[in-house]
């Protein structure tokens, strides 16, 4: 690129958001910024509401005052650079964090208006109402078939009827059907990563939950199977609110329906994924998705 | 940061910046040829077509081969769609001038009939629309774009006055129907030269704003 000084850079935001990064310095700096979160995620109906939800390791804050509606059923994606708590906040959701000792947290989450945080709430129902699925595919090391049925099983469930159509079901959900349909009593770890990660996701709705959170699905994966898993997310929309964390924000774009960008433990900006990638309103975001920093 | 992404862009700025120049070059010498009744400029004009098509044809290039290897989002991607638009505009507005500039030749030899003084005024403001779109894009000035899509009317309201003229010149001197229809159809390319213009216009409101305002009245 030339060197000779430009009247003005071409791709410039709006004039009247100040320097790119200034929000973040404020929120580098321990201040408080109010995030910018669109008109059209407030008018969708949420499946899971976050509330001015706190959250320290120790002394050190990790989440800050986050509040934001998830979108009942639709695919919302939390992007951000490492560290910035997209993980601690899908991780409070469904309150694994509660494992991790010196965890502290204020606030409320509420799924379908039912409060997460309740002292009467109980965790093991309330992972049943949420599926999850890692970084790395985790299959149990059993047949393909009882790794499916597994959280039925946990529930009493014996009728192999019922078990064949949920498993079935469920692995037709999951774009896996036809790839492990004459071997449903073979090892679930003799499939390949992608088919592992779709045997995980299959796990998840098998219990028909009213939420599937994804943390980083295809980082362990080449981009052939990462492409079947983002299919998989986009035949999901409509049957199943996702909350997906990614570190690729091709994937972000490709794969959600609402994008939250987050830095340092905040919500900079929430709005349709398509507003986010094509015209952010914060300069920020905008220096974040176009690769400036981060 | 410096980004990789950047260069290209950079280049691209450069690409675009010189088809404008020579696209602006080829309308302001075809509109004083016709000014000047000068059939050698024309032929000028039209011996720079093919290198306005060659040039459009490489920026489209770039243009794809940066939302092919680098999918771009946000303001890299306004940046260079607005550019695939832009560029195509002013290959078009390179079309006008040559199609003025073959008028021209077809003026000659023909009885002295005079230009309507409105032609001068239309041409002058379409030129400086042309000048102040190119600006816009190398800028990135949406205030400079707004303005340039307010002076559209007053080209359409020059060509209005003109088809009077003509119409009224026809049915005076009927014998010179032929020149005057010529000359008409001289102030309509014009006219459509103004309206690529109000178009990049729009596409750098975009560029910067993210804001579709085609088919919108100015605010």
């Amino acid at each position: 690129m030339s060197t000779s000084p430009s009247p003005a850079d071409p791709r410039q935001p709006p004039p009247s958001a100040g320097p790119a990064t200034d929000r973040l310095a404020v929120v580098a700096a321990g201040g408080q910024v109010e995030p910018e979160v669109h008109e059209r995620v407030r008018q969708t109906p949420a499946v899971l509401e976050i509330d001015r939800f706190n959250l320290w390791y120790g002394t050190k804050q990790a989440l800050h005052s986050i509040t934001m509606p998830i979108p009942h059923g639709k695919v919302t994606a939390l992007i951000g650079p490492s560290g910035c708590g997209k993980s601690t906040l899908l991780r409070s959701v469904n309150r694994l964090n509660d494992l991790v000792p010196s965890v502290r947290i204020t606030g409320e989450m509420r799924l379908n208006g039912d409060p997460i945080y309740d002292q009467r709430m109980d965790v093991i129902e309330l992972r049943k109402r949420m599926g999850m699925v890692f970084q790395r595919p985790n299959p149990f090391p059993m047949s393909i078939y009882e790794n499916v049925v597994y959280a039925l099983r946990i529930d009493g469930e014996s009728r192999r009827p019922v078990l064949d159509e949920v498993c079935e079901r469920s692995l037709r959900g999951a774009a896996l059907w036809d790839e492990v349909k004459d071997r449903l009593s073979e090892s679930a770890l003799g499939l390949s990563g992608g088919q592992q990660q779709r045997l995980c996701i299959a796990r998840a709705i098998a219990a028909e939950p009213e939420v599937l959170l994804l943390d980083e699905p295809c980082s362990a994966l080449d981009p052939i199977a990462t492409g079947k898993v983002e299919e998989l997310i986009q035949e999901l929309r409509g049957l199943y609110s996702v909350l997906i964390v990614t570190h690729n924000m091709q994937q972000a774009s490709r794969s959600s329906d609402y994008t939250a960008f987050m830095y340092l433990g905040r919500l900079i900006e929430y709005g349709p994924t398509t507003d986010i990638f094509t015209k952010p309103v914060l300069r920020e975001t905008e220096a974040y998705v176009t690769g400036r920093f981060g | 940061m410096t980004r990789h992404i950047d260069r290209q862009i950079g280049n691209l700025k450069e690409k675009i910046r010189r088809v404008g120049t020579v696209v602006e070059e080829a309308i302001s010498k075809s509109i004083s040829a016709v000014i000047n009744r000068d059939v050698q400029l024309a032929q000028r004009v039209l011996a720079s077509d093919d290198a306005i098509d060659r040039m459009e044809v490489e920026v489209e290039e770039e243009c794809l081969k940066i939302l092919a290897l680098y999918q771009p989002v946000a303001a890299d991607l306004r940046f260079v769609v607005a550019v695939l638009k832009i560029n195509n505009d002013l290959e078009r507005m390179g079309d006008l001038a040559k199609n003025i500039a073959k008028r021209v030749a077809q003026l000659e030899g023909a009885g002295p009939v005079d230009l309507p003084p409105e032609i001068r005024t239309m041409a002058m403001q379409a030129e400086e629309m042309v000048r102040e779109c190119l600006a816009a894009v190398i800028d990135a000035d949406p205030v400079l774009a707004r303005r340039i899509r307010e002076q559209d009317d007053v080209v359409d309201q020059a060509r209005q006055k003109v088809r009077k003229r003509i119409l009224a010149g026809i049915k005076e001197h009927p014998e010179n129907v032929e020149v005057l229809l010529r000359i008409n159809s001289i102030t309509k390319h014009i006219e459509r030269i103004a309206d690529m213009a109000t178009n990049v216009a729009e596409d750098v409101i975009y560029m910067v704003e993210g804001d579709i305002v085609r088919h919108r009245p100015e605010e």
